[in-house]
């Protein structure tokens, strides 16, 4: 109920925060996107570059949060910027590595029959492949979405801003229902992510869509 | 029409080459197969014709000019080309399928919708019921067939195809080559076709290539393969039941006579009588006015049912072959149902007449003395 009662006296700012972690997420992802489908595309060409590249993603996320934040501060300073950077790094990985194998998986008789049919590498590409990499990509996108939804939060922690103010603060001022406010709305975030793009997914999953 | 001259591939790390000094020459309208034991070099040379696959040394003429000088995708256009695994694209409507490559060489879309429904029905298919599905949802002989429209699209003089009809069963792949055979008639293409099946080879080629470990061991039409075989390799491709062999070469209507022996539904009881027991299969066909086969009438049908007239007394027929189809798809035929006959329809479903296993016997033994 102290919830509810905080919500009622705080909704603006509540709100605020809301979208002002929306928009970190939002962000972060599309420069993720942009960045990691291209990067995967480009090394489908390139075996020993693929190998650099993934291994490269796989170090960068299992590099805890707080201590990724912590290796970016002395060079962006406290705030938005390192926020973003340290969200796009982590978003990559799934992406990079989902486009790549989603168009590596092609059955080969598909590609060859398009070089067949005279198509170039760019026609191949924009007709063939990633039309049908576009499920396991969007996978990916569905990972690195809901997983920088909870590193967002920490985030806050640098100055990002975000609904990770709410637990942060609620914790040095000891005011519980600001933390569960925080918290079922990051939570919130996360589920309606993964609900919305799952179903994308599947979609786009489907022969006939 | 495609010039083969030294042709010759070889892959790194491979001892001995994919393809060795290959000179060959196949004329404009003619199928020719390259059929040997896999890894022989078959689907090397194919692929090489449209510069999938470059080759090491030698060149390649089609219509006296060196395709290493033509931009390969210009040139591969140009090329029909069908693979084993068909390769239809899974995300795409079959419409969409066979319109690949007149979209790629940006054909106006009305003309492109027009020739994509002309080409299904070419195939066989139905473009109402068959054109705005996926190809999940098409059985495997009707994929082939889209597989081959799309490579017909845009009306290439060429094609190739690798194994066409491997991934089908031994039923619809017969059909389908004699479709195709039929096809090839009005179409007049000239064609590359690759198989490891020499029985295929025989029935499809105008010319057979025998290949082995990349190199030409005989050249030429597929009687004479045949009848004389260049060595042990191609004796032992060929088999030793050769005049068997020969019934993929000769087509039911190749030894029909002219009148069809059929009687007509209101023959009378004594009649058919007499021509049953005349009949060396004691057996006689019924045929409508306008010379659809309708049913047949044999001793067991005369004994067993009433009627005055071939319309009451006839059976239905357990099968029948078209006029193209071989004479070793007749046999089959026969073999399947158990009876010494098949009666042969046109594929408009006309009646043509009836082999008889003693008129097979007739060929194998007459092609035997010829040799």
């Amino acid at each position: 109920m102290e919830v509810i009662d905080y919500l009622i006296r705080r909704h603006t700012m509540v709100m605020d925060l809301f979208w002002e972690h929306m928009y970190l997420i939002v962000v972060a992802v599309g420069i993720a996107i942009a960045v990691g489908v291209i990067l995967g595309i480009v090394i489908t060409y390139n075996r020993t570059l693929a190998n650099g590249v993934l291994v490269v993603c796989q170090v960068l996320m299992t590099i805890p949060s707080i201590a990724m934040l912590g290796l970016l501060l002395p060079f962006f300073g406290i705030g938005f910027t390192t926020g973003m950077l340290a969200l796009v790094l982590y978003s990559l990985l799934p992406i990079v590595r989902n486009t790549h194998s989603g168009i590596m998986e092609i059955d080969k008789a598909i590609i060859e029959a398009a070089s067949g049919m005279g198509m170039n590498e760019w026609r191949k590409l924009i007709k063939i492949k990633v039309p049908l990499a576009l499920p396991v990509i969007m996978a990916g996108i569905r990972t690195a979405t809901v997983m920088v939804v909870g590193i967002g939060a920490i985030a806050s922690y640098i100055g990002a801003g975000g609904l990770g103010q709410l637990i942060f603060n609620g914790i040095s001022r000891t005011n519980p229902p600001m933390i569960i406010t925080g918290a079922i709305f990051i939570s919130i975030i996360a589920v309606g992510f993964d609900l919305i793009l799952g179903w994308t997914e599947r979609r786009l999953r489907v022969p006939g869509r | 029409m495609i010039r083969l001259e030294d042709l010759t591939k070889r892959f790194p790390g491979m001892e001995r080459p994919a393809v060795n000094k290959l000179n060959m020459e196949v004329g404009k309208g003619e199928v020719c197969v390259l059929v040997g034991p896999s890894g022989c070099g078959k689907t090397t040379t194919m692929k090489m014709i449209n510069r999938l696959c470059e080759p090491t040394e030698g060149k390649i003429y089609v219509d006296g000019q060196d395709t290493s000088r033509i931009n390969p995708i210009k040139l591969r256009l140009d090329i029909g080309y069908v693979i084993q695994q068909i390769g239809l694209f899974p995300h795409m409507t079959i419409n969409d399928n066979v319109a690949t490559v007149p979209r790629e060489k940006k054909w106006p879309s009305e003309k492109t919708k027009k020739r994509t429904e002309e080409l299904l029905e070419l195939v066989g298919l139905d473009p109402e019921e068959h054109g705005k599905r996926y190809p999940s949802g098409l059985s495997g002989g009707q994929q082939q067939r889209v597989g081959i429209a799309r490579a017909l699209a845009a009306d290439p003089p060429i094609m190739l195809m690798d194994e066409p009809f491997a991934a089908v069963d031994r039923i619809t792949r017969s059909r389908l080559q004699n479709e195709f055979l039929r096809l090839q008639k009005e179409l007049n293409k000239t064609i590359i076709f690759v198989t490891h099946d020499i029985d295929e080879a025989i029935k499809m080629g105008d010319r057979i290539a025998v290949l082995r470990n990349g190199e030409l061991i005989q050249y030429d039409e597929p009687g004479n393969i045949l009848s004389a075989p260049a060595g042990d390799f191609v004796a032992n491709l060929v088999g030793k039941n050769r005049s068997i062999k020969r019934l993929h070469l000769i087509r039911a209507q190749e030894i029909l006579g002219e009148d069809h022996g059929g009687v007509s539904l209101d023959t009378p009881r004594e009649t058919l009588k007499q021509k049953v027991e005349e009949s060396v299969i004691s057996t006689i066909m019924v045929v409508d006015e306008k010379g659809n086969l309708k049913g047949m009438v044999g001793a067991h049908a005369l004994q067993e049912r009433d009627g005055d007239r071939a319309e009451d007394i006839m059976e239905e027929v357990p099968d029948t072959v078209t006029d193209d189809a071989t004479l070793n798809d007749a046999l089959s035929v026969m073999l399947e149902i158990g009876e010494g006959y098949v009666p042969v329809v046109t594929a408009d479903g006309k009646f043509r007449g009836t082999l008889t296993l003693n008129s097979l016997l007739d060929q194998v033994r007459s092609e035997k003395s010829a040799d």
